[in-house]
């Protein structure tokens, strides 16, 4: 079974070309039929939002007129996620492969690496890389450093950065693969999707992996690259198990859902199964909050961020978002007030779908999950005597 | 036909919804909650008003769409 | 008799169509502010604003037809487009061209601003901040030789109205609260392309 990260030891760096077609073979043309392909292989976005690959390429095509653009999107912005990061610094002609895959079936005219400008390995192994391909290929790329911020990561923020210099959300519609990079079709596809892209042009299906960082209160926090029947227990274990007993687990990132652990641990990381129970894989991150951690101050901690992670452009998002971050640190900080519980609802209601973007609804999302999963603690928190940092 | 808001755009002048408090009216922060309905007919002439209204333009008639 | 009568619709019209002018400047400014009160909205200011703009062009056109008509000033219709091009008050008359050419700029902008789009809107708009000072200095210089106590209690009562204003506005703290914090976060989001 091949897998996104077979081939040489990880630690041995970036897999270069030659090593990458002996084991593969050569990058295949794709036919006129490679997105059909693709619609059958059921491919998700591995960038958070899991939408159907096939289905972004097949509107990206349908309105491209040889002008198309496609952004391979590397930034990376959730803090706590590395997956995109060991692909780029290990793996590179495999994403390379499915953006130029992608070129060919959207026929598009420019491929851009958005990288994060923070990611100095992952930049410089990525152009490592593409200094050994075609010239042909060569030319169609270039390569634009996306913002250390959360949202610079957005597809629509991608897509500003590209088209006009500022890494910051836009209305939508319309959306990217309507009217992106100077108003072409561009289809903006995370570096691990593109990876699968390059297997499936080889053969003809997906690899059926996930490829997942696992972090926090684990022995070897790193990334893992697991089955859909792997369960949350299986991936922590793989990670060295808990460094102490944990109750929580979030699932997703920051913009995921919270579980207590107990029911946690024998969920499979399947895509379908987690639907069915309002789950989401989401970015691949698996968060192990350590017991000695209390989750009221860490929600409220998460929340701090997303909030001072605003664009600023939406009113209800900046200060909603804020006022939110404020009742979660002072029901952490001095304890639970019912009002401040009321208020948690009230806002969180009309924060949601109230801004530009996605960035207040994962807010909410996120904050919700931790007040449905941890009603008891929400309750009757108490501020700590000593604050757990 | 239903209001729509250009989030971006939307400074939070809160003209809208004191021409049009039926359908719109200002969260803690000054910004519009916008009724997500369709608009009756009676009250057409007056969401015209208040997109005509808005400082910004940020308001906006959209027919019922998808 | 009736050139008695245009002449001094011509002056009358004027004046009104100044103080009007001085009135849509000042509620301009006081809408940019935000201003409200009890019983006063918000959206009242603003249609003040532009239901007087409109009224100003009436009352200007009055002031126009009457100067032209006028067998008087022996102004052709041609004075009222062209700049300077009067042999009578050359300069003065130039000014109030160019002030009612502006005015007309800016409310035809804003008449089509749902086509032109906001951004368009508002750069024609700053024109005010030009139009409005050429009007009271066409104003102060067709009338110096018939200057009387009201005109000129009129037209230091405007210019005082539109200082005032001025002076508010550069002195208020920005009255989108979105501002500051969204310009530091575009500042950190901006970046050259890297090859």
């Amino acid at each position: 079974m091949t897998q996104l990260l077979a081939g040489r030891n990880l630690a041995l760096g970036a897999e270069g070309l030659a090593e990458h077609v002996r084991r593969l073979g050569p990058l295949p043309v794709p036919g006129p039929s490679f997105i059909e392909v693709l619609e059958r292989s059921g491919l998700k976005g591995r960038g958070g939002a899991a939408y159907q690959a096939g289905m972004k390429w097949r509107s990206v095509e349908a309105q491209s007129n040889g002008a198309a653009v496609v952004i391979v999107n590397g930034a990376e912005g959730e803090p706590r996620s590395l997956k995109d990061r060991l692909l780029m610094t290990t793996r590179p002609h495999l994403i390379l492969d499915g953006a130029f895959l992608a070129a060919k079936a959207v026929r598009a005219k420019q491929v851009v690496l958005y990288i994060g400008e923070d990611h100095r390995a992952a930049h410089d192994s990525m152009a490592r890389a593409l200094a050994e391909r075609t010239n042909e290929e060569r030319r169609l790329v270039r390569t634009v450093a996306a913002p250390a911020r959360y949202v610079a990561g957005a597809s629509s923020a991608a897509v500003h950065l590209v088209d006009a210099g500022i890494a910051t959300p836009t209305t939508t519609p319309p959306s990217a693969h309507q009217r992106g990079v100077d108003g072409a079709p561009t289809l903006v596809q995370n570096v691990e999707t593109l990876a699968q892209v390059a297997l499936i042009a080889r053969t003809g299906s997906p690899t059926g992996t996930h490829l997942v960082t696992v972090a926090g209160g684990v022995s070897r926090p790193g990334v893992l690259e697991i089955q859909s029947q792997t369960t949350i227990a299986d991936a922590v274990e793989l990670a060295g198990g808990p460094s102490e007993p944990s109750e929580a687990v979030l699932l997703g990132g920051y913009f995921g859902t919270w579980i207590r652990a107990a029911s946690a641990w024998g969920l499979a990381l399947d895509h379908d199964a987690l639907r069915a129970r309002g789950l989401s894989l989401g970015c691949g991150v698996i968060g192990v909050l350590p017991g000695s951690r209390c989750v009221v101050c860490e929600v409220a901690g998460i929340m701090r961020y997303l909030a001072s992670e605003s664009s600023a452009q939406c009113g209800p998002c900046f200060f909603g978002l804020r006022a939110l971050a404020d009742a979660c640190t002072r029901i952490a900080e001095g304890g639970t007030d019912h009002l401040d519980l009321q208020r948690l609802q009230r806002w969180s209601a009309e924060v949601s779908g109230r801004g530009a973007c996605h960035h207040p609804d994962g807010a909410v999302m996120f904050l919700q999950s931790a007040l449905n999963t941890f009603p008891e603690e929400f309750a009757g928190h108490r501020a700590h005597l000593r604050r757990s940092a | 036909m239903r209001l729509a808001v250009d989030r971006i755009k939307c400074d939070g002048h809160g003209q809208c919804a004191e021409l049009l408090p039926e359908l719109i009216r200002l969260d803690d922060w000054g910004y519009p909650i916008v009724a997500q309905e369709e608009i009756p007919d009676r009250l057409v002439p007056l969401a015209r008003r208040a997109v005509s209204g808005c400082p910004v333009l940020a308001l906006t008639l959209q027919r019922r769409a998808r | 008799m009736s050139d008695t009568l245009l002449w001094y619709t011509t002056r009358g019209a004027g004046a009104v169509s100044l103080v009007l002018l001085t009135a849509v400047v000042v509620l301009g400014i006081l809408s940019a502010l935000r201003v409200q009160a009890a019983g006063w909205p918000r959206f009242l200011t603003t249609g003040l604003h532009r239901n007087l703009a409109l009224m100003t062009l009436v009352f200007l056109a009055l002031h126009i037809i009457t100067a032209v008509v006028d067998p008087f000033t022996h102004l052709g219709w041609l004075t009222a487009v062209v700049p300077f091009s009067s042999s009578y008050r050359t300069l003065w008359l130039g000014l109030g061209t160019i002030a009612f050419e502006l005015l007309l700029a800016i409310v035809v902008t804003s008449l089509a601003r749902g086509l032109i789009g906001h951004a368009a809107w508002r750069m024609v708009h700053w024109l005010t901040y030009a139009s409005w000072p050429v009007a009271v200095i066409h104003g102060i210089g067709t009338g110096t030789d018939t200057l009387s106590a009201w005109l000129l209690v009129i037209t230091v009562a405007c210019v005082v109205a539109v200082i005032a204003a001025i002076g508010l506005r550069l002195t208020a703290r920005p009255r989108d609260p979105l501002k500051e914090p969204r310009t530091t976060f575009q500042a950190a989001v901006q970046r050259p392309e890297t090859r």
